[in-house]
């Protein structure tokens, strides 16, 4: 094929017509078939299903879902491998659980799946990263603790992406975070102008991050702890 | 006027007597000329107010008639440090520091409501206005501006840099914050002038 | 001059003697990621060094926006690339629970601003799924051009600022200018130039005004004249060839596992575009192509945006035919505006405008994701509502920032100069990125 030509389809995926939808029903749409593979396989795992304004949602046990979405990636039925997006709820009734939000999509099959987990707000909030199955998942989850104080078992570098890394303030999307912020105008200014950006990249800090795992111990609480090395 | 006793800070100094002959005008505005017409502005553009700024800049309204010509992106060879775009805290240190490595003589202009007065990011992470953490000369209100708008600040700059004179001694002064003059409000102060449930929607200065 | 001397010429830019850029060979682990990159010891036996560091940004002209990437670089080559982000983190999703669904829409101007009027249409699709209302023919129409002429100026944006990170300052004035004809049209439509809040929930905010159909027709037919001008000096410029092809490969699975979207994906030769997947506004109505490339290279992207832009005037021509007449908003007044003339004379219309406006209309209990095809990618709104008028969450999913997640992978092993090549071939938004 000549160099500077590039291929061009009319269509994307396979050969249905697809169309917009219209008229959507609030309730009772029809549900992604998934959502029964996903009964079947997981049985009770699979705790509960909705069809809202179209969209399939699929709420599972917390412990279970790498393995849901393992599943969901894997089988070939399934081939869900595009993550679109995974993020937190919060709701404003102190009662209800923080949820975690997983947007998967098939392009072979042309589907789109909700999948979600609830995680009771007394116990430190923790879910199962999808690091390892969708390398998509690396700074949608680094912005997701960021954003929610929600830490991603197994993910490998699990830090601050839009806050600074010393940002003291809290986890901003909470509701009980306020809007302007917890500290006055010019405590949060006298903060960021104390963050140090240029003690974040000598190299003594990149490869001690790399051999985190390898550090004496006192060595990573001191770390921990905040003391900086490097310039 | 406002004063009770006189004010023993130090003031602008401009003595009339000094000497202020034909040459000294003279030469002021060969200065102030050269200056005014090749100011070379480094952008710093964050957000929608660049895609303006660089709209300016282009064919249809050109800021190169009026001398800035060359955008210089390292501060240490620009004049103007335009600020286009909203700052959040986490750019206010860099923003500090690229003020800092700017040469005198140095001007700046806070382009768009979000640069003056953190527009409408009244939320935990915008800087209310970047003239709490560098000084401003020229503020251009409009979100974004036009480009006729933002050349108008330009010029209105132009006038401003056409206005000083090798006389006045204190303007090319980096003051910092004089806690024993009569104008240092400390921010403790300014905290409690804020409202009591919380930061409020008034910008307040923190003079750091 | 002897075929020593033109090596030696051609090398000192980077490229061997064929003309290929030359390249570090990478080791990868099992998992295909990238290891720490080793510089084989023919290329250079005598030189020893440990890596340099530095530091591009946040303020740098060819970084985009506010992006810091760190490099550590043996000698020219980038063994690792650490971007950092969130200069430009504005709160976008905490004001969001804060605003009626209407008063977000002047939000989405800001976040991704090169494709302002298209986040507000897509803004406003999300909400009307979660209220389920169903827009008229005609605002359909002209939200198919809103959507196009932003995708056009996003691309317009992203030619100007590639051609000037590689080098060629030209085609930035010609893209430029063609924006300002665009300008010109939006601000006919809805009185903005760049940030247009033209959208509201149930309609848009203005209809079009008489002869604006003109204006739009006459942008259409001398558009593809720039296009011709621009391909011209580019596509087939030994430079720019030498510049951008074989950089930053990414090939299908890798691009769909780390999420890639919009041209990013199709360059890799996956053909996934939302308007024609998961469509939207009729989309599969209109007659136009999606253009997928093979190689997934920098080269690749560019003949895949260049051709969009010749698709989305396809689009505009058709739709530009098409607009039917009727109203342009929804006849509810619990959710939209009633027309002026009535909120003055009829008590009914006027309390409805005031609790539109004062209240805002509300939703039912419930959530909706929607996605459309932005220029940059797969745009995301997630809103959940729990029947009050404001969202309880509004969530972006924003496409620059999962394929900006890439660009460690996309340098590794590259030379510096090709980090900018990469960096400005993903187009990125900072806007969209930090939110």
């Amino acid at each position: 094929m000549n160099r500077f030509e590039i291929l061009r389809t009319g269509r994307a995926g396979s050969n249905e017509q697809v169309a917009t939808p219209g008229a959507v029903s609030h309730r009772d749409a029809p549900p992604n078939p998934s959502a029964a593979a996903l009964s079947d396989k997981f049985g009770s795992a699979i705790q509960r299903r909705e069809v809202i304004w179209g969209e399939t949602i699929v709420y599972v046990d917390p412990a279970k879902v790498h393995d849901i979405i393992r599943w969901l990636h894997d089988d070939p039925s399934q081939q869900y491998d595009f993550l679109s997006d995974v993020t937190a709820v919060e709701y404003r009734d102190a009662e209800v659980p923080i949820e975690v939000v997983w947007h998967l999509r098939s392009l072979p099959y042309r589907r789109f799946l909700r999948v979600k987990v609830q995680l009771p707000k007394g116990q430190p909030l923790e879910v199962a990263s999808v690091y390892d199955i969708y390398r998509a998942a690396d700074w949608l989850e680094r912005e997701c603790y960021d954003m929610f104080g929600i830490r991603f078992r197994g993910h490998p570098d699990l830090r601050r992406i839009l806050m600074w890394e010393q940002y003291k303030e809290g986890f901003p999307l909470r509701k009980d975070f306020p809007l302007r912020g917890r500290f006055s105008r010019s405590e949060q200014l006298r903060q960021s102008l104390a963050q140090n950006p240029e003690a974040r990249y000598s190299m003594e800090e990149l490869s001690i991050a790399d051999a985190y795992a390898e550090l004496p111990e006192d060595m990573r609480k001191r770390l921990s702890l905040g003391e900086r090395t490097g310039e | 006027m406002g004063l009770s006793a006189p004010a023993e800070h130090s003031t602008v100094e401009y003595a009339p007597e000094s000497q202020e002959g034909w040459v000294a005008t003279r030469l002021d505005f060969l200065v102030n000329w050269a200056r005014a017409n090749s100011l070379w502005p480094m952008p710093f553009g964050t957000a929608c107010c660049a895609i303006e700024f660089m709209a300016t800049a282009a064919s249809d309204f050109d800021l190169a008639r009026f001398g800035m010509e060359r955008m210089s992106f390292s501060p240490r060879q620009a004049d103007v440090l335009i600020c286009a775009g909203r700052v959040p805290f986490k750019l206010a240190p860099i923003l500090r520091r690229i003020w800092q490595q700017m040469p005198q003589p140095k001007w700046c202009i806070s382009m768009g409501a979000c640069a003056s007065s953190g527009g409408m990011f009244d939320n935990y992470a915008v800087v209310q206005g970047i003239d709490t953490i560098i000084p401003v000369d020229v503020y251009v209100p409009g979100c974004p501006p036009r480009p006729e708008a933002l050349i108008y600040g330009i010029r209105m700059l132009q006038e401003k840099v056409k206005n000083e004179r090798a006389a006045d001694k204190g303007t090319r002064d980096e003051m910092e914050p004089d806690p024993t003059s009569q104008l240092y409000i400390p921010p403790s102060v300014i905290d409690e002038l804020g409202e009591p449930f919380g930061n409020s929607v008034n910008q307040t200065r923190s003079g750091l | 001059m002897s075929k020593r001397t033109v090596e030696v010429e051609l090398s000192t830019t980077g490229l061997d003697a064929h003309g290929r850029p030359q390249r570090v060979p990478i080791l990868t682990d099992d998992g295909g990621g990238g290891l720490a990159l080793q510089a084989p010891a023919a290329l250079e036996p005598e030189l020893e060094g440990e890596h340099m560091l530095i530091n591009i940004g946040p303020q740098h002209p060819a970084t985009h926006g506010v992006l810091r990437l760190v490099l550590e670089l043996d000698g020219e080559t980038v063994v690792r690339c650490i971007p950092h982000i969130g200069y430009l983190h504005c709160g976008f999703e905490k004001i969001g629970e804060y605003r009626q669904y209407n008063q977000i829409i002047p939000w989405t101007d800001r976040e991704d601003y090169l494709n302002s009027i298209g986040n507000n249409v897509a803004f406003a699709l999300g909400a009307e799924r979660l209220f389920g209302i169903e827009i008229t023919e005609r605002c359909k129409v002209l939200r198919v051009i809103a959507s196009e002429l932003s995708r056009i100026m996003s691309h317009l944006v992203w030619l100007g600022t590639f051609c000037i990170d590689i080098g060629a300052f030209t085609p930035f004035l010609w893209a430029f200018q063609r924006r300002e004809e665009i300008y010109r049209l939006l601000e006919k439509w809805v009185g903005a130039r760049l940030t247009t809040s033209a959208t509201r929930v149930g309609g848009m905010a203005a209809d079009i005004p008489s002869g604006w159909m003109d204006g739009l027709r006459q942008f259409v037919r001398t558009f593809p004249q720039t296009l011709e001008e621009i391909d011209r000096v580019l596509t087939k410029n030994a430079i720019w060839v030498g510049r951008t092809v074989g950089l930053g490969v990414m090939t299908p699975d890798e691009a769909i596992n780390w999420g890639l979207s919009g041209p990013m994906l199709r360059a890799s030769g996956v053909d996934y575009d939302v308007r024609k997947d998961f469509p939207y506004l009729d989309y599969e109505t209109y007659d136009f192509e999606v253009p997928v490339g093979t190689n997934g290279d920098v080269y690749d992207r560019y003949l895949v945006r260049f051709e969009e832009l010749r698709q989305s005037t396809r689009i505009l021509a058709q739709a530009a035919d098409r607009l039917p007449d009727g109203p342009v908003n929804i006849d509810d007044p619990r959710i939209i505006l009633p027309p002026k003339s009535k909120a003055t004379s009829e008590m009914e219309s006027m309390i409805h405008h005031f609790k539109v406006v004062m209240e805002g209309p509300r939703p039912p209990i419930g959530e909706s994701y929607f996605a459309v095809e932005s220029p940059k990618g797969e745009k995301g709104y997630y809103m959940v509502s729990d029947g009050t008028a404001k969202p309880v969450r509004w969530r972006i999913r924003p496409p620059s920032f999962v394929n900006l997640a890439a660009i460690p992978k996309m340098v590794e092993g590259h030379l510096l100069s090709d980090v900018i090549a990469i960096n400005a071939s993903i187009d990125i938004v900072m806007g969209e990125i930090d939110r």
